[in-house]
C-alpha cells in the first residue's frame, strides 16, 4: 500500500483514537511549517535556486537535520531538472513523495514491547534534563490505567533530589518505588528492583537512570553494566531501552542517539516537550539513519501528557498541506 | 563527533584556490557555503546564519592574504573575528547591588540546569568574591525540586529559604528577599521552576515575581544542546522579562553549541557563564573566542593560525624561498628551520592542526619523532662552520669526529647527509614547481626527522 493511500486509510478509520491533545500539541509544529511550504509554493511560482534555498530553511528550521536535508534538496534538484519542471506547483508532489520516502519505514512497530504474563522490564536513558523521571511517572500511569501493575526503580543516585523527585511520582500515580540512598550504585538498585518487581509478580518494571551526556565514557560504560545486571537477573530483559530526547534538542540529538545505541541498544525514543514550540525534526533524521522509532510523546508536565507515538499522523502533522490530493477532504483540515 | 569540522571542509573546497594573493570573489562563494552548513550544523538559528555570512562575504573579498596564510586560512581567520565579535567580550560579572542584597533571578526552560546552576553560581560568588548568598527555593512544581535544591545547600552548607509547595512563588520571593536582609546576606539567589516561553500564565508569574524582587540580574538558563528553537525562547524570554545574561549549560558535551550565538544575536545580552559538569565548581567563565572556535569546529586551527603569523619572519621565509631555488641552502639554515617550526610546539600537534593535514596520505600516519629531531640537531651543531656549508666537504674521518661529538653513530650522520642531499634537490624541485616550470608530485618527500 502506498504512503498516502495508508495514511488516509489511517486518517478515516483511526482518527478518534488521536487525543485532542497530541492534535493541539502538534498544531504550532504543523501551523508554520505547512502554512510556510503553502505559502512558498504560492510566493515563488518559479522553481529556482531562491525556491530551494526558502524549501531548505524551512526543513533546518524544524531541525530535520542539515545532512537530510541537504540530500533531500538535491534530490528534488535532479527531479526538477530531469522532469524539466518549472512550476512550484508541479513540484509539490514531487517534494511530498521524497519527504514520505524518507519517513516511512513501512513497517516500524511504534507499540511499546510488553510481555504478556511476564515481567516487562523497561530502562529509560537519555542525557540531563531531558524528562527521563518525568516520563517514568507518566507512562507509569498510563499503564495503570491499563490495568497493569507497576513497579519503579530509583536508579538515579546521582542527581540531587532525583529519588525524592520518582518517589514523588510514585506517590502521585500509586506505583511503588525500589530505592537505595543517593549516592548508592545503581546497578544495585535496579538489581534489587528486578528481583523484587519477580517476587511481587508485577507486569511491568520501569527503570530511572542519571543523566548523562555522551561523551562521558565511565557513564556510558556504567548504563552498560546497569543493562547487564537487568539481563542477568531476567534473561530477555530489558525488553525495551527507551531513549528520552528533547524535543527542543539540535543537531546533538543524533549524536545521542548513536552513542546511547552502542552503549544500550536502544529500541525507541522517548520525544519529551513537544507542547514548545520546538519541532523535534531531528528524530526523523534518527529515525532514517538509525531506524530507531518514535513510541513515545511528552506534551506536559502532567501525569496524562504522554501519548503513544503514531509515526503516520506526526508526518502528516508536519507535512499535511504538502501531501498531494489529500488538502481537498474535509477531516484533513482537523489534523 | 558527528560531524567535520570547517577547517577540513575548508580544506577540501580549498584545493582548488590555493596560492592565489588575493582571496576573490568567486573564492569567498564556495567558501561561504561551506560556512553556511558548517554553522547551520552547529545548530546556528538559520536566520542569524544568513545575517553573519552576508557580513563575513563583504568583509572577505578583495583581502590581501597574509604571507604565511592560504586564502582559506585567511578567510577562516576573517570568519573567526567576525564570530568572536558578535559573540561579545569576557563578561562574568554578576551585578553588584548599591544596596544589598543584590538579587539575581534564574529563569529558563524546563530542565536547562536552573536548580545546579543556583547552587554553582552560589558557590562561584562565595569563593570568588567572598559572598554570603541565599538560596531561595521559588519551584513549587517539579516534584522534588525544593529538595533538590536544599540537598544543593547542605552540599555547599549554605541555608537554603523555602515555604513548601503551597505558597505562590512571587509571595516565596517577596519573603526570601526580606528573610535576606534581615540576616545580612549580601546576595539572594531566586531559582524559579521550569515553563514553556509560549505559557502565558506561568510568564506572567515570572513577570510578578520581577516586579517584587526587583532583580539586579536575571539570568537565562540554556541547554547549549538546543537546536533552531533556541532564538524563539531567547527572544521571548528577553521581551517579557528583560534578560540582563545568560548561563549556558552542559558545555561538557559534545554539542557545537551553535545556541550560544543565536541567543547573542537575538538578546545582545552577554553570556555570562557556561557550565562545565554536573558538580557544583563546574562553572565556568565564558569565553568568546573559544565558543566561537568551537561553533566551527576548527579545532586548533586558529591557534595555528596565530602561531604562523607570530612566528614566521616574513623576511626569512623570502630569503629561503631565494635559497631554495639557488640550491644554497646549507645545514645551518636547515637548523634555523627545525628550530623555528619547533618553537611553534610539538611537531605532532603542529601537523594535526594542519588543516587537511589528515588527508594528505604522506602526512597520515606520521608520528613526528621528537627523539629523532633531538638527535639530528646534535649532529648538525657538530659539524664546523665550513662543513655546514659545504657538506660535500665531510669525508670518512669528519663523518666520525662528528658522530663522536654528537653521540650518534656514523651510519646516523651518513643517513642525514643522504637525506639532506636529497631534500635539497627536491626543494629545487618544488620551488620550480611552484613557478609552474615543472609537473610533478611530492610522494616521495621524506624530511629527516620522519
Ligand atoms: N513542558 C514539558 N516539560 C516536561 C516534559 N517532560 C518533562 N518535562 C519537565 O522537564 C524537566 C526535567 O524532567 P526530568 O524528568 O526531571 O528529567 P530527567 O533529568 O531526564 O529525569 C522537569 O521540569 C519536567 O517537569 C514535557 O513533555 N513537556
Ligand atoms: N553535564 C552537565 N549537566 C548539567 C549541567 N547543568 C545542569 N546539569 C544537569 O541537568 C539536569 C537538569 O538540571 P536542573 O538544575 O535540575 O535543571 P532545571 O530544571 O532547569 O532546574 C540535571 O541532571 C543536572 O545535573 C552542566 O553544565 N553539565
Ligand atoms: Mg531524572
Ligand atoms: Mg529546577
Amino acid at each position: 500500500m502506498s504512503f498516502f493511500k495508508r495514511l488516509k486509510n489511517k486518517l478515516t478509520t483511526q482518527s478518534d483514537t488521536v487525543t485532542e491533545k497530541f492534535k493541539d500539541g502538534l498544531t504550532k509544529t504543523r501551523a508554520s511549517f505547512s502554512t510556510r511550504i503553502n505559502d512558498l509554493v504560492k510566493n515563488y511560482r518559479k522553481v529556482d535556486e531562491e525556491f530551494f534555498e526558502e524549501l531548505e530553511e524551512i526543513l533546518i528550521e524544524a531541525d530535520v537535520g542539515v545532512s537530510t536535508v541537504m540530500d533531500l534538496i538535491d534530490e528534488l534538484k535532479d527531479e526538477a531538472r530531469t522532469q524539466n519542471i518549472k512550476e512550484t506547483e508541479e513540484l509539490q508532489g514531487v517534494i511530498s513523495e521524497k519527504l514520505a520516502e524518507l519517513l516511512d519505514k513501512g513497517d516500524d512497530d511504534t507499540k511499546l514491547n510488553i510481555q504478556e504474563d511476564e515481567l516487562t522490564v523497561i530502562l529509560f536513558v537519555g542525557v540531563n534534563g531531558v524528562g527521563k523521571t518525568t516520563s517514568i511517572g507518566k507512562l507509569a500511569h498510563k499503564l495503570k490505567q491499563e490495568g497493569k501493575s507497576v513497579l519503579m526503580a530509583a536508579g538515579d543516585t546521582f542527581r540531587a533530589g532525583a529519588i525524592d523527585q520518582l518517589q514523588v511520582w510514585g506517590n502521585r500515580v500509586g506505583v511503588d518505588v525500589i530505592k537505595h540512598s543517593e549516592g548508592a550504585d545503581p546497578a544495585a538498585v535496579v538489581f534489587d528492583a528486578v528481583k523484587s518487581a519477580k517476587t511481587r509478580g508485577v507486569d511491568v518494571l520501569l527503570c530511572d537512570t542519571a543523566g548523562r551526556l555522551q561523551n562521558k565514557v565511565n557513564l556510558m560504560n556504567e548504563l552498560e553494566k546497569i543493562k547487564r545486571v537487568i539481563g542477568r537477573e531476567l534473561p530477555g530483559a530489558p525488553h525495551e531501552v527507551l531513549l528520552v530526547v528533547d524535543a527542543t534538542t539540535g543537531q546533538n540529538a543524533m549524536n545521542q542517539a548513536k552513542t546511547f545505541s552502542q552503549a544500550t541498544d536502544v529500541s525507541g525514543i522517548v520525544l519529551t516537550k513537544l507542547d514548545g514550540t520546538a519541532k523535534g525534526g531531528i528524530v526523523l533524521a534518527i529515525r532514517h539513519e538509525l531506524e530507531i522509532p518514535v513510541k513515545l510523546v511528552g506534551l506536559g508536565e502532567k501525569v496524562e501528557d504522554l501519548y503513544e507515538f503514531d509515526a503516520d499522523q506526526f508526518v502528516y502533522g508536519l507535512f499535511s498541506n504538502i501531501l498531494p490530493n489529500v488538502e481537498e477532504e474535509e477531516s484533513v483540515d482537523r489534523y | 563527533m558527528a560531524f567535520e569540522g570547517l577547517a577540513d571542509r575548508l580544506q577540501q573546497t580549498l584545493q582548488k584556490v590555493r596560492g592565489k594573493g588575493k582571496v576573490t570573489e568567486a573564492d569567498v562563494k564556495v567558501m561561504m557555503r561551506e560556512v553556511r552548513l558548517a554553522l547551520l550544523e552547529a545548530d546556528v538559528n538559520f536566520k542569524v546564519v544568513k545575517r553573519f555570512v552576508a557580513k563575513v562575504k563583504e568583509r572577505a573579498i578583495g583581502q590581501e592574504v597574509l604571507e604565511s596564510l592560504t586564502p582559506g586560512q585567511q578567510v577562516v581567520k576573517v570568519v573567526n573575528e567576525e564570530l568572536t565579535a558578535l559573540m561579545g567580550g569576557e563578561q562574568s560579572k554578576i551585578a553588584v547591588a548599591n544596596k544589598p542584597p543584590t538579587v539575581v533571578m534564574m529563569v529558563g526552560l524546563q530542565g536547562a540546569g536552573k536548580t545546579t546552576s543556583t547552587g554553582k553560581l552560589a558557590n562561584h560568588l562565595r569563593k570568588k568574591n567572598n559572598r554570603q548568598p541565599l538560596l531561595v527555593a521559588a519551584d513549587v512544581y517539579r516534584p522534588a525540586a525544593i529538595n533538590q535544591l536544599q540537598t544543593l545547600g547542605k552540599q555547599l552548607s549554605m541555608p537554603v529559604f523555602d515555604l513548601g509547595t503551597d505558597v505562590s512563588p512571587v509571595e516565596i520571593a517577596k519573603q526570601g528577599i526580606a528573610k535576606a536582609k534581615e540576616e545580612h546576606h549580601d546576595y539572594v539567589i531566586i531559582d524559579t521552576a521550569g515553563r514553556l516561553h509560549i505559557d502565558e500564565g506561568l510568564m506572567g508569574e515570572l513577570a510578578q515575581i520581577k516586579e517584587i524582587a526587583k532583580p539586579d540580574e536575571i539570568l537565562l538558563v540554556v541547554d547549549a544542546m538546543t537546536g533552531q528553537d533556541a532564538v524563539n525562547v531567547a527572544e521571548s524570554f528577553h521581551e517579557q522579562l528583560g534578560l540582563t545574561g545568560v548561563v549556558l549549560t552542559k558545555l561538557d558535551g559534545d554539542t557545537r553549541g551553535g545556541a550560544a550565538l543565536s541567543i547573542k544575536s537575538v538578546t545582545d545580552t552577554p553570556i555570562k557563564f557556561v557550565g562545565m559538569g554536573e558538580k557544583l565548581d563546574a562553572l565556568e567563565p565564558f569565553h568568546p573566542e573559544r565558543m566561537a572556535s568551537r561553533i566551527l569546529g576548527m579545532g586548533d586551527v586558529l591557534s595555528l593560525i596565530e602561531k604562523a603569523q607570530t612566528n614566521v619572519d616574513e623576511k626569512k621565509a623570502k630569503e629561503l624561498e631565494e635559497k631554495m631555488r639557488t640550491m644554497s641552502f646549507t645545514f645551518d639554515d636547515f637548523l634555523e628551520q627545525l628550530t623555528q617550526v619547533r618553537s611553534m610546539g610539538p611537531l605532532d600537534e603542529l601537523l594535526g592542526m594542519l588543516p587537511g593535514a589528515g588527508q594528505m596520505k604522506q602526512l597520515k600516519n606520521v608520528k613526528v619523532d621528537e627523539k629523532q629531531l633531538n638527535h639530528v640537531e646534535a649532529i648538525i651543531q657538530s659539524m664546523t662552520k665550513g662543513e655546514k656549508l659545504h657538506p660535500e666537504t665531510i669525508n670518512a674521518s669528519r663523518k666520525k669526529r662528528i658522530a663522536k661529538g654528537s653521540g650518534r653513530s656514523v651510519q646516523e650522520v651518513n643517513r642525514l647527509l643522504k637525506q639532506f642531499e636529497d631534500m635539497k634537490k627536491m626543494m629545487k624541485q618544488m620551488s620550480n614547481m611552484q613557478k609552474g616550470k615543472k609537473k610533478g608530485g611530492m610522494g616521495n618527500m621524506k624530511f629527516p626527522f620522519m
